[in-house]
């Protein structure tokens, strides 16, 4: 099952209201994702945090409906 | 046996420990390849575990570490990060330095 571009932003976004999001469909299949996430909630806490904000706000969608999300972040 | 208690014994005896899709000879998974590759680069002896033959450790790994991906890198007990986190390691260098911390290599 895929997830649109569009609600995983939305998804980010409700969590972590002051996200800058990027993403990349990387394979055209709404599927395979490249996401480039900044926001000031990332600042002073480890990169293990930092990608569990990211994979709270999705709710339980990755590694599920969501197989591939590759995460970078950084804080602002 | 207890899952949880499987995987602390997993992590205690074996010092660099991979949970991965498939084998580091034949991953079932391009990130798990990609850690498992980035280890074999460093040239670090490591522990690959194969969740894809225990359905209880693929799901109980997620919980033990609250990460919901596979694959996950264990060093001396510490949870180091998924794929994303130890190919941004590795880039920068971090993972060698790491690895030279924790004095296994």
């Amino acid at each position: 099952m895929a997830l649109p571009v569009e609600e995983i932003k939305k998804l980010i976004m409700d969590s972590i209201p002051d996200a800058t999001i990027e993403i990349k469909d990387l394979m055209g299949d709404n599927n395979h994702y490249a996401a480039v996430i900044k926001s000031s909630q990332f600042n002073n806490i480890s990169k293990i945090e930092q990608h569990k904000l990211v994979y709270k706000s999705l709710k339980g969608k990755m590694g599920n409906e969501l197989h591939a999300l590759s995460i970078t972040t950084e804080g602002k | 046996m207890d899952i949880n208690k499987k995987i602390e014994s997993l992590i205690s005896e074996n010092e660099v420990c991979l949970f991965m899709k498939g084998t580091a000879d034949a991953p079932q998974c391009g990130f798990s390849m990609a850690v498992s590759n980035v280890l074999k680069h460093l040239n670090i002896n490591f522990k690959s575990v194969n969740v894809l033959e225990d359905e209880n450790l693929r799901q109980g790994i997620k919980d033990y570490s609250d990460w919901p991906t596979i694959p996950q890198l264990y060093v001396k007990k510490e949870f180091i990060g998924g794929c994303d986190i130890i190919k941004e390691m590795f880039e920068k260098g971090d993972l060698k330095k790491l690895f030279e911390d924790k004095k296994i290599i």
